[in-house]
């Protein structure tokens, strides 16, 4: 027993004690477990939406990524508030068409919009592909901050089970609630800890933010620059603008959307969530300070570059509460997750296979299925090798193929078909998997370009393709399905 | 959408075209490589300009109302 793990359990028991308190009063019917009753005020909404951004891959792959890269990195500010200004214009229609309707999950939208349950589906199994990497990612991130932060009393495996158990149980009980709740201590001490390891490790160990970079410029020259091929300004930017694209077309972004209690909810946090984004600088700050502090970390070990430093110059109780404030960063976000894959299959792949079922069927559903997923991400997560990761660079790429038949839906004369919405999101879908699976870069497919698109985020290739398909099948099917055509006394 | 709006391309301009010609290390400013503070600049300004839009367009609303009450 060290002094570690008392907060390590002291995190985990927290999370489970809020997320099963969290259904108190509530009827758990499917509108509460998935969307809360849309009743949530700018501040639930907030940690939902802020939440999303502090993951484990931030904590972790944050700070690893500013260690092993440097300035690539600074991708995560521009990250930070793109989409926050696109949420400003494109959630409140989104909610008010949502609120009208009684809308549940993204999938719902779609095929409300477009009219087509089998586009639902489509939408939905999109989803699902890109949520469940997201989830094994998590839980992988769960697993090495439980082994190091508890000095390895806990292996990572078991780490990992504990972890999903605990939230599988909070998910199946409390849906969305649950998340809510937990999401409130969570941002607290990763706020907490963010800025504390980010202002104290640069004074420690170099006496200031400035002596630290001017440090680093030294040993380094040009590390803290974009380079001129590879991380270069257009990798920056495109990869900046996809992300911006994506962030919204998660499922459980767009779910946590419906959980607001009105539209200018969604509107004041527009203004509120960029500023809160600062908290990454300091994250960033912390993989800075471990350049030459842990050096000699390489692959995919440059993700432990926060939690080798701070083994490195604290003791172990507060090593303990770094380590509670990363489980939370997994647990939280994971919760999210596996509510929403849930609601995904059992709201928009199972419903219409079984047409005229009761709500309360589906939520029953969707409970059950939580736990199965988790038992399968779990499975992904012990026995997965590289072949996760792979999917991982997927998921996000996955989700942006969603957005320009979104954006078209939004128009009050939707330019897009149905048909070529079908097509657009089959053709970028596919050409992200065939690219990401095949590892080719934007220079290896197309070498005539000039070296300075050569850097392109691949993903962006795929948005262009489903664009151009989009364009050609919606000019092509607009006279089949024109109203005029079909009823030419129709005005 | 109203003139006001146009405000929120700042931030976006400053993001998505600064690092094309601003990708320095020094002068550091604010103790931070150039690029870095830039990018950070830019998180603030969004929160200022997009305070701006909403607060204007509250504004907007609600003189909007009153006007029909009347």
């Amino acid at each position: 027993m060290n002094s570690a793990l008392i907060f390590i359990a002291l995190a985990v028991g927290v999370a489970l004690f809020l997320g099963i308190r969290a259904r108190r009063g509530k009827d758990m019917s499917l509108e509460q477990w998935t969307v809360g009753g849309r009743g949530f005020g700018a501040a639930i909404v907030f940690l939902l939406m802020a939440g999303e951004i502090y993951t484990t891959f931030v904590f972790l792959g944050g700070s690893g990524f500013a260690y092993g890269n440097g300035a690539g990195a600074y991708y995560l500010l521009g990250y930070g508030s793109l989409p926050f200004i696109l949420s400003y214009f494109i959630l409140p229609p989104v909610w008010r068409y949502a609120k009208e309707r009684r809308l549940l999950s993204q999938p719902d939208f779609f095929a409300s919009k477009y009219k087509s349950s089998a586009l639902g589906v489509l939408v939905a199994i999109v989803g699902f592909i890109a949520l469940i990497p997201y989830l094994v990612l998590q839980l992988k991130g769960l697993g090495i901050i439980v082994s190091i932060s508890s000095y390895s009393a806990i292996s990572s495996n078991q780490g990992v089970i504990i972890g999903a158990i605990v939230v599988a149980a909070y998910v199946a009980l409390s849906g969305v609630h649950g998340s809510a709740w937990t999401s409130v201590i969570k941002d607290a001490l990763v706020m907490f800890v963010a800025v504390f390891l980010g202002l104290y490790l640069p004074y420690h160990y170099y006496g200031g933010i400035e002596n630290m970079f001017t440090a680093i410029e030294a040993a380094k020259p040009g590390f803290l620059a974009l380079r001129d091929v590879g991380q270069s300004p257009t990798w920056m930017v495109s990869t900046v603008v996809l992300s911006t694209l994506g962030f919204y077309m998660w499922p459980h972004m767009f779910m946590a959307v419906y959980t607001a209690k009105g539209d200018g909810v969604l509107r004041k946090n527009a203004f509120i969530l960029p500023i809160y984004q600062l908290m990454l600088l300091f994250i960033l700050f912390v993989g800075f300070s471990a350049i030459l502090q842990v050096p000699g970390l390489k692959g995919g070990d440059i993700d432990l570059a926060l939690f080798k430093i701070s083994l490195q110059t604290f003791d172990p109780w507060f090593v303990g509460v770094i380590g509670a404030a990363g489980i939370l960063t997994a647990l939280v976000p994971g919760s999210m997750i596996l509510m929403t894959s849930a609601t995904l299959l059992a709201n928009n792949v199972y419903r219409p296979l079984r047409p005229g079922v009761e709500d309360a069927h589906i939520a029953r559903v969707a409970k059950w299925l939580a736990p199965a997923i988790m038992a399968v991400a779990v499975w992904f997560t012990l026995g997965g090798g590289d072949t996760i990761v792979a999917l991982l660079l997927m998921a996000y790429a996955f989700v942006t193929q969603l957005f320009p038949v979104f954006l078209a839906s939004l128009f009050k004369s939707n330019p897009v078909s149905k048909p070529a919405a079908f097509a657009g999101i089959i053709v970028g879908v596919s050409t992200v998997a065939y690219v990401s699976l095949t590892k080719q870069t934007v220079a290896g497919m197309f070498p005539f370009l000039p070296t300075a698109l050569k850097d392109l985020n691949v993903g962006m290739i795929a948005l262009f393709f489903n664009l151009v398909v989009l364009t050609v099948v919606s000019i092509a099917t607009r006279g089949l399905s024109a109203p005029g055509r079909l009823s030419p006394n129709a005005s | 959408m109203r003139a006001v709006h146009t405000l929120a391309l700042a931030p976006v301009l400053m993001v998505l075209v600064g690092p094309f010609f601003l990708n320095r290390v020094t002068p550091f400013l604010l103790g931070m490589p150039f690029l870095l503070s830039w990018l950070a600049l830019s998180l603030v300004l969004t929160s200022i300009v997009m305070a701006i839009i909403y607060f204007s367009d509250q504004k907007a609303e609600s003189t909007q109302r009153d006007g029909h009450a009347k």
